[in-house]
């Protein structure tokens, strides 16, 4: 499809009218080349079109005309009498046009760049407020819904545990170990370096079994959980509240606090302890495959001294945190998943907030754990 | 100057005119998937400047043939031509200047839910055009005024529209870059009576006024007898009917005349 070039002319009558004749086609592929003259044009009001050499012309053209006719932007009168040697169509597109253009064009006001910056913060504390509560509301609403079914255990949907154990637990079990074991290699070839300094280099034993026992087993863990299990929740209940599913489980009496949340929260609590179990044993076995390699402790000695040095109190103090973990990682992802509202965007914000919550959570958490285990003397 | 643009066909008289040129003229179109025969050995001709309502039972390959012609799904084999170029023997860049020459609107809007009404509209303008930010803005605000929403509507969001308000803010962007072609995919369904009846007249209007050619799939009787010229009735695979609403309610054939003089058909027809 060629098209001439949109041109345009103005010349005055004897009268003092402007006249503004245009030439060639004006579409909104040739437009953009006279579009700025046109604008930068003094036409007085009443100025008159002349439309004799006007080839193709769509509504963007013809806005542009109109636009340079109207007196003033709110010029909404008809633009007929403007209009000498236009087409019929020429003219019907041009009315159709000045009809259909807002009267004034409504832009909401600028505010400036500080203001909105301090209004952001404002609404951004104001947010996390509400996020806090929130969740606390939220922890204790799915509390009272595992009350009640502990109380009916009937009532628990054994199929969609067993389902979401599979999914989070089973299905992840590999990831998990694999990460572990090399970090229980990183954590012994790091600590054999540093004590070999001090000739004890045999301490990576303590180094790696209470390290890994007690915290890197399972924060490691949840902190897989949170990016895996958790976004993966956010995003299944979210898809669900975006398509009305969540909306007609309510309408038939369905409690999505019973069939989604409690499921998941179960099935997680179950299977985190066992996963960080685990995660534990893989770190260890890297500590031993390091200390083999780079030190000459045999396995047989590793396991032997991990025996004698290591403590199974540094086992429990570290597995009593999985069931907490479990509860803030399943709770945080169904939570968001189902404050996701009806456009792709909020899923998205929804997905990122709900990996954030659980970690900052997990760790925070972990730090308060030990402090605790440091007045405790464990 | 080509026949096909808005303001060259200004001058045809006559809707009805047989010898017009034919805008999108499909040939043999054969669609499958799996073993389900959707359409067999099919053939239309879309008139330049005419409504074409295509109707059909659920399942007939309405959306299919839509979806078919602009591209989005790829026939077992067609021999399908939109201003008389073949569109699967066309090279990248004139495939582009073809696809700017049509505007489509899905059945449920399909805006970018991220982007406010405006900048939906502005969307395909800032890909295609080298015109202002100011100009496209200001652009934007008259296609949104055509298809008959309030100018505040520009700054919301999709979410935020009632589905009437969404299917105009949809048409908008369909006419964003002046085609010459509207494809529209059940532009009424899910809509009360009155804007229905509202989006009907719309249509009708700015396919006069923009000298528009209107591929129109519908289930809406009511839109057939506001809008269209012709009427295509597909099932069996192939095209059943084609012709003015009378001579397609003429036919004998059993579904069409279900179709026609069912209870729905009855009131609709008047």
């Amino acid at each position: 499809m060629t098209s001439a070039e949109a041109t345009f002319e103005v010349s005055e009558r004897a009268d003092g009218t402007k006249v503004l004749a245009v030439a060639g086609d004006w579409t909104i592929w040739t437009i953009g080349s006279v579009e700025g003259r046109l604008g930068r044009l003094p036409l007085s009001a009443g100025a008159q079109l002349d439309a004799r050499g006007l080839g193709r012309l769509d509504t963007s053209g013809a806005y542009l005309i109109d636009r340079a006719l109207r007196s003033s932007a709110d010029d909404r009168s008809d633009p007929e009498g403007q209009m000498l040697n236009a087409s019929a169509g020429a003219r019907q597109l041009v009315s159709v046009v000045r009809r259909a253009s807002p009267v004034s064009s409504a832009s909401a006001p600028e505010k400036s760049g500080l203001q909105e910056m301090i209004a952001r913060v404002g609404r951004g504390s104001v947010d996390i407020w509400h996020e806090f509560l929130g969740t606390l509301s939220f922890i204790g609403e799915a509390m009272a819904t595992l009350v009640r079914l502990l109380a009916r255990p009937q009532r628990i949907r054994w199929t969609s545990v067993t389902a979401v154990m599979e999914e989070t637990g089973v299905d992840a079990l590999p990831i998990i170990s694999f990460l572990s074991f090399f970090i229980g290699l990183v954590i012994a070839f790091i600590g054999a370096n540093l004590l070999a300094m001090f000739n004890a280099s045999v301490f990576t034993v303590e180094l790696v079994g209470i390290g890994m026992l007690r915290e890197f087993g399972v924060v490691l863990t949840a902190i897989l959980l949170a990016g895996r299990t958790d976004s993966a929740f956010t995003a299944q209940i979210g898809s669900m509240k975006m398509r009305q599913e969540i909306d007609a489980m309510r309408v038939m009496g369905l409690d999505p606090m019973e069939a989604l949340v409690a499921p998941r929260l179960i099935a997680l609590v179950i299977m985190t302890p066992l996963l960080a179990f685990a995660a534990a044993l893989a770190g260890v076995a890297g500590g031993l495959m390091a200390a083999w390699l780079a030190m000459d402790i045999s396995p047989s000695m590793f396991i032997s001294r991990f025996r004698d040095v290591v403590p199974p109190q540094h086992f429990w103090t570290g597995i009593v945190k999985a069931p907490v973990f479990a509860i803030v990682v399943a709770l945080v992802g169904c939570r968001q998943g189902l404050l996701v509202e009806a456009d792709v965007n909020s899923l998205g914000r929804r997905t990122t907030s709900s990996v954030v919550q659980s970690i900052f959570i997990v760790i925070a958490l972990d730090a308060v754990f030990a402090v605790v285990y440091y007045f405790m003397d464990v | 100057m080509t026949v096909a643009s808005p303001f060259a066909s200004i001058n045809s008289p006559d809707r009805q005119d047989p010898s017009r040129e034919i805008a999108v003229r499909v040939r043999g179109l054969t669609n499958q998937f799996g073993s389900k025969v959707v359409h067999k050995d099919l053939d239309l001709d879309l008139l330049a400047g005419e409504v074409l309502g295509v109707i059909g039972g659920s399942g007939t390959g309405k959306s299919v043939l839509l979806r078919t012609i602009v591209g989005l799904n790829k026939p077992k084999s067609a021999d399908i031509e939109v201003f008389g170029q073949r569109i699967d023997r066309l090279e990248r860049a004139s495939r582009v200047a073809l696809e700017r020459r049509w505007g489509v609107m899905f059945q449920d809007g399909a805006l970018f839910s991220t982007l406010t009404v405006r900048e939906n509209v502005m969307a395909p303008m800032r890909e295609h055009t080298h015109l202002s930010r100011s100009l496209m803005s200001e652009l934007a605000d008259m296609k949104i005024g055509l298809a008959g929403l309030e100018p505040d509507t520009a700054n919301r969001l999709p979410g935020d529209l009632s589905g009437g308000m969404r299917k105009r803010a949809a048409l908008a962007r369909a006419l964003a870059l002046d085609p010459d072609i509207l494809f529209l995919d059940e532009p009424t369904a899910g809509l009360d009576p009155i804007s229905a009846a509202r989006f009907d007249q719309l249509i009708r209007s700015l396919s006069e006024s923009l000298r528009l050619t209107v591929f129109l799939v519908t289930h809406d009787l009511d839109t057939l007898v506001a809008t269209c010229d012709r009427v295509a009735v597909l099932n069996y695979g192939k095209v059943l009917a084609i012709g003015t609403l009378d001579e397609v309610r003429a036919n004998p054939d059993p579904w069409i005349q279900e179709y026609f003089s069912g209870p729905r058909g009855r009131a609709a027809m008047g």
